[in-house]
């Protein structure tokens, strides 16, 4: 597949920092796809996508944008758009001149001007707001008419920075998949800026995972999720959040605490370790007899229940997804039995050490 | 509970409207205090002059000083150099002022903070202080008795400066990144989208740079001698000594009519801010 756009070891260094913020990037993204960039705030993922744009320089490293270098060509030679987290509408003009400002600035001719806007807002189901200035429409409809700018422009590739994050939470859902259906029906190019795994996962072909400065995975958003590589992006992804355990490994299992210990066919070092168990895959009882766990507050959400459950003799909180055959109220005594996959990290460096899909080949698990 | 409740809640209703009516009566009185001597003054300038003189409030009213002023005194002059001069400032200042506002937000260069300040520090010093060394300047030039001897010392100011720095640097900065995109340079990016966000800043300080320079007297009074160039506001004090007999209602007359234009854009101004 062409790519559209390639990051080679692209390095970030502020004037005033000795810090990078951002070292070695190293990513690729195929033409057509729908890339998404997620970390928590501050990870570097807006500096990213503005130096890809153009709007932040490139302190190292290679850019290159359709085959060719591109780490000092001025943003407009790039032939991109860009969708902005505040929409960056232009308040004083209507929403038809917004659509067109960058098509005007291009010296394009007044009838392909009003060609590609018509064109732009028809798509967005905006035709009839053309006249309106910004500030009489609703969140939603700002972002659209951000949405149709970038549409209009003849850019192949579409740069967005956190476009959904000023919407509630109904519309960003309806949005997402607004989104991605223009974004298939264009045939663009996206490089999507996120904190929100939900949106890396639901919109996204492939996903990179930024943290600490770092790349920290690139996969799609199954595979990330199924094989985490260290313990960040195993936490960054799922709700609610994995659950990360420090134990013990001696004699072929993993003790968490006297009551509570995964025994593995593996051989491990002996030593401290952590362990990742998602919520929804704790094998539990609601039993007196034998228990090892006692819930704390428990939500039912209607097709599963949520719970938190503190491990008796040691106190370390877990999260607890169950299906409603289980049944639960607060302070009751349970017993957990085992898990059906886990993860086990490097305590220190958080490197995964055992994935999933050899779990399920080497280790069965029960509790003691 | 409730019960006081019930019984606090006529009282407290009661001192709200007491204390709404002292309100308006306290500002009603100020009001009176502030406009009457603009109200005596207007009215003044319909009674004949030997009314005045006596001291009396009332009389025949006519236009007759208005025309007296427009026939007989060169306020028609005095009030043409002030537009000349008011709305030139007025010009050169919004230009001046946003562009170096421009500079001092967008662009980035060396000691861009150190000068900003340089230029504040400039605002520190009274215009009193600067009378002598600036008449010598003008002087050298040979701009004396000119419209441009009051129009080029006040191009531009620290304080118009300040205040559109003040009102650009609230430009979200993604409004410059997709400009950046789209291709627009540094002069495009300043009168396509800056100049237009900032509209309400532009008028007030057009506003205020206008009434400033049409209110100026001292500058004027050194640097002119002739009606030719003479503003209002000097001209309006040469009509009171030009005669032993002081034609006081025209004098009014003539305030009245300098004090119109001022009136004018404040008006233009306000219908903008609202905005």
């Amino acid at each position: 597949m062409p790519m559209a756009i390639e990051l080679q070891d692209i390095t970030k260094v502020y004037d005033d920092g000795d810090q990078p913020v951002l070292s070695h990037v190293n990513m690729s993204v195929n033409d057509g796809e729908f890339f998404v960039i997620v970390g928590p705030s501050g990870c570097g993922k807006s500096t990213l996508l503005r130096m890809i744009a153009g709007l932040i320089s490139i302190s190292s490293g290679k850019l290159f944008i359709n085959g060719t270098q591109a780490n000092d060509l001025p943003p407009k030679d790039r032939k991109l758009s860009m969708v902005f987290q505040s929409y960056a509408l232009f308040p004083f003009m209507n929403v038809y001149d917004n659509v067109a400002f960058g098509l005007k600035a291009r010296k394009m001719s007044e009838k392909e001007v009003k060609d590609r806007v018509d064109h732009a807002l028809d798509m967005v189901n905006l035709t009839k707001f053309a006249k309106r200035k910004p500030r009489a429409l609703s969140g939603g409809q700002r972002q659209r008419v951000a949405l149709a700018r970038a549409i209009a422009s003849d850019a192949k590739v579409c740069l967005m920075d956190e476009p959904l994050s000023n919407l509630d939470a109904q519309l960003r859902a309806r949005m997402r998949l607004e989104l991605r259906d223009l974004q298939k029906k264009l045939g663009l190019t996206v490089i999507y800026v996120t904190h929100d795994q939900v949106e890396a996962m639901t919109m996204a072909d492939r996903v990179m995972v930024l943290h600490d400065h770092k790349v920290q995975q690139l996969d799609t958003p199954i595979n990330i999720y199924k094989n985490p590589k260290n313990e960040f992006v195993a936490q960054f992804f799922g709700t609610p959040q994995i659950n990360l355990l420090s134990a013990n490994f001696s004699n072929r299992e993993f003790k968490i605490n006297n009551s509570f210990s995964l025994p593995v066919r593996r051989q491990f070092d002996d030593g401290q370790y952590t362990i990742g168990i998602r919520p929804n895959e704790f094998n539990v009882e609601v039993t007196q007899k034998g228990s090892n766990a006692r819930t704390r507050e428990v939500s039912y959400l209607g097709d599963k229940t949520v719970a938190t459950a503190e491990i008796l003799d040691g106190g370390q909180i877990v999260r607890l997804v169950l299906n409603n055959q289980v049944d639960i109220a607060e302070d009751n005594l349970i017993k957990i039995t085992g898990a059906k996959q886990f993860y086990v990290f490097d305590s220190k460096t958080g490197e995964v050490l055992f994935n999933e899909r050899e779990a399920n080949l080497n280790a069965t698990i029960t509790a003691e | 509970m409730q019960m006081t409740n019930d019984r606090v809640a006529p009282v407290s209703a009661g001192s709200r409207r007491l204390k709404k009516v002292g309100k308006y009566l306290l500002l009603i009185i100020l009001m009176f205090i502030v406009v009457s001597p603009f109200l005596l003054g207007f009215w003044t300038s319909f009674l004949p002059t030997a009314a005045i003189s006596k001291g009396a409030l009332w009389g025949k009213l006519s236009f007759d000083n208005y025309v007296a002023a427009v026939t007989t005194t060169p306020i028609l002059r005095y009030l043409f150099n002030s537009l000349v001069i008011s709305l030139f400032t007025m010009i050169a200042q919004l230009l001046f002022c946003s562009m170096s506002a421009y500079a001092f937000v967008f662009l980035r260069f060396k000691y861009r903070k150190f000068l900003f300040y340089v230029f504040l520090a400039t605002m520190m010093l009274p215009f009193e202080a600067e009378v002598i060394p600036n008449f010598m300047t003008v002087r050298d030039m040979g701009l004396l008795d000119h419209f441009a001897v009051m129009i080029v010392p006040f191009m531009t100011t620290a304080f118009g400066t300040f205040m559109l720095r003040q009102s650009f640097m609230q430009m979200p900065k993604e409004l410059k990144e997709a400009s950046d995109i789209e291709g627009l340079n540094h002069w495009q990016f300043y009168y396509k989208v800056t100049l237009p966000y900032a509209k309400i800043s532009m008028v007030t300080l057009g506003a205020y740079s206008f009434l400033s320079s049409w209110n100026q007297y001292l500058w004027p009074m050194l640097t002119t001698f002739s009606d030719n160039f003479r503003p209002v506001q000097d001209g309006l004090r040469q009509l009171q000594s030009q005669e032993t007999f002081n034609n006081w209602g025209m004098i009014q007359a003539s305030a009245a009519i300098v004090v119109l234009p001022t009136l004018i854009v404040l008006f233009i101004g306000q219908h903008y801010f609202k905005a």
